[in-house]
């Protein structure tokens, strides 16, 4: 009776295994696989909205491609590149340096557990809100430019919404500020992973911070700063809620600010689910690229530092 | 010597770098909360560098405002994100279980597409999202924001490397010998054991979804039903100079308090787990 119950149960277990994982399958299956055929197959028709009339859908073929070539698109993505560069240069710039002092043990750096809490703070602060404060702050009347003019360093109100220099730079400093205390971690921990024999007996052979920085830390942390650089790609070109409230929506001045999402965004505010659909497939084919270099990286032997280091105590193999 | 000056000449400027940037994270808070407290009036006049009397003022004008539901839109995003963070990491944990604890035909296949799809956006989808949800009647409700995160590919793959580090398949073998069904095995012995990493992908999928704009200003139409995020896009799209700018910070602060709050009690956890969990947003 025993073995017979017994001998059930091992023949049975496999169906355990896609039990335990058909809720996750059937859930990306329909709220995601399908929209995505979806979007695929009304990339190729005519079917937008205008007025109260919808036209279509009618099958046009590459049509919508084409259109979106010549339309703005490219500026746009331009524009997204731009925004990312100058959120993302000075955010890695800045982590690295901040990284390599937190793990540097001669330079004891102190409250570093108090640095570490608020710099990563902005990266949780809701995105939208924290574009609506600043688009509060750097207003003509806002408390920015009365503490500059109070302090004599400008004389009258700069208008930072109305140029296209003042519009990125804002947005370029959002996205540094939310994101350098993240990187900084990520950074921090794939150094620590670096075994400390390394380093000392770099510091024998009478090598300076300096080199130590270039010749040793930077070259062994090289998989987990590709892994940051392209999901930080990944997230530039998702770039969407703070350009989005910063400017309303617009991407003022001239759109010089709008990103590619928030092209798509107003593609489907305005039910024109062609274009949408197509421009749709422009991004996943550029994120299905970049998706795949990140899942080598992540798949290497020893993919990055920080899951090492983290790690490190706990398992041994793989 | 030298190197010793050298090197606490270093120590000084990482010090002053790092007041000037955490100095720039906190300012820009610190204005808005001191703002928070003054009436327009005031506002008006010029900046304070202390906070004003009219703290309590400015929060009833915000809680009874009916153009901004904002108490209403914190309750709705509390149900969107609690909901969302308590599915994603029950069915994460299920599936990362699924995958790791069994052998069957299809493992290795699931594994690599679940990581395929890692870092898949979720806009590529969006426009056969929206059609698929008002087919399905549920355009502008809550649900269709809550039920896709049961799929979380970044949650299972945190979920599956920490089974692979502290779930040892000998204690499964040993419940079931001691005739422990397979669900009660997952729910009463793996489920306990994941609780830190549970926790740590609790706090950032809540969090993720409570700053989640993107989907639910397409999702959602009527105002009763609109979370934190759309009501300041709304906030930002009225005609916004001829308004009570007091109010405008309260409804900022109200709308990142929560977040903050949770950071304020969970740093440690949440800094410890950012590298933990590899891929994020």
């Amino acid at each position: 009776m025993l073995f017979v119950q017994k001998k059930r149960k091992l023949v049975n277990y496999a169906k355990w295994g896609y039990i335990f994982i058909l809720p996750f399958f059937a859930c990306f299956f329909i709220f995601s696989f399908i929209p995505l055929v979806d979007t695929i197959r009304y990339s190729f028709y005519e079917y937008f909205r205008s007025g109260i009339k919808e036209i279509g859908p009618n099958f046009i073929g590459l049509k919508n491609y084409a259109s979106l070539m010549q339309s703005d698109m490219l500026k746009y993505a331009g524009n997204t590149l731009i925004l990312w560069l100058i959120g993302f240069i000075p955010q890695i710039a800045i982590a690295l340096l901040l990284a390599s002092w937190f793990v540097d043990v001669r330079m004891k750096i102190r409250c570093q557990q108090f640095f570490k809490v608020v710099i990563y703070l902005p990266n949780l602060i809701m995105a939208s809100a924290f574009a609506m404060l600043f688009f509060t702050l750097f207003s003509t009347k806002g408390p920015v430019n009365s503490i500059l003019m109070s302090l004599g360093i400008i004389g009258e109100a700069i208008d930072f919404m109305r140029t296209a220099l003042g519009v990125r730079s804002l947005i370029g400093i959002m996205n540094f500020l939310m994101w350098f205390g993240n990187t900084t971690i990520m950074l921090m921990a794939a150094i620590m992973g670096i075994s400390p024999d390394i380093f000392e007996a770099s510091e024998i052979d009478g090598c300076n911070s300096v080199q130590r920085f270039f010749r040793i830390t930077l070259p062994l942390i090289r998989p987990i700063l590709a892994y940051t650089l392209i999901t930080s790609i990944i997230g530039g070109l998702q770039m969407f809620d703070v350009p989005q409230i910063l400017t309303n929506g617009q991407g003022n001045p001239d759109r010089t600010s709008m990103t590619l999402i928030m092209f798509l965004n107003s593609h489907l505010r305005s039910k024109n689910y062609g274009m949408a659909g197509a421009l749709s497939v422009y991004l996943f084919i550029v994120s299905g690229i970049l998706c795949f270099i990140v899942y080598r990286i992540t798949n290497d032997d020893d993919p990055d530092g920080s899951k090492a280091a983290a790690r490190k105590n706990k398992r041994g193999r793989r | 010597m030298k190197s010793k000056g050298y090197n606490s000449l270093r120590t000084v400027f990482a010090h002053v770098l790092l007041i000037i940037l955490s100095f720039l994270c906190l300012f820009f808070f610190y204005i808005l909360i001191i703002n928070a407290t003054h009436s327009h009036a005031e506002l008006q006049r010029g900046f304070y560098a202390l906070p004003g009397s009219s703290f309590l003022e400015n929060f009833n004008n915000v809680a009874n405002n009916g153009e901004f539901p904002m108490i209403r839109g914190i309750v709705n995003s509390l149900i969107v994100s609690g909901c969302s963070a308590a599915i994603c990491i029950y069915f994460s944990a299920l599936t990362a279980y699924g995958l790791y604890a069994y052998e069957f035909k299809m493992k290795k296949i699931a594994f690599t597409f679940i990581m395929a799809i890692l870092v898949m956006p979720t806009q590529v989808t969006a426009m056969g999202f929206l059609r698929l949800i008002t087919k399905m009647g549920m355009y502008d409700s809550l649900l269709p924001l809550i039920i896709p995160s049961i799929a979380s590919p970044a949650v299972f793959y945190f979920m599956y490397s920490y089974l692979e580090s502290s779930l040892p398949l000998s204690l499964v073998e040993a419940a079931r010998i001691d005739g422990s069904q397979e669900f009660r095995t997952f729910n009463q012995i793996v489920l306990p054991i994941m609780k830190p990493a549970m926790a740590v992908q609790a706090i950032f999928t809540f969090v993720g979804s409570w700053n989640n704009y993107f989907v639910p200003a397409l999702v959602i139409q009527s105002k009763d039903k609109m979370t934190v995020p759309i009501l300041i896009a709304l906030l930002r799209g009225a005609d916004y100079m001829n308004r009570d700018m007091g109010k405008i910070y309260m409804m900022i602060l109200v709308a990142i308090v929560p977040i903050i709050l949770i950071y304020l009690f969970l740093s440690k956890y949440i800094i410890a787990g950012v590298t933990l969990g590899g891929v994020k947003g």
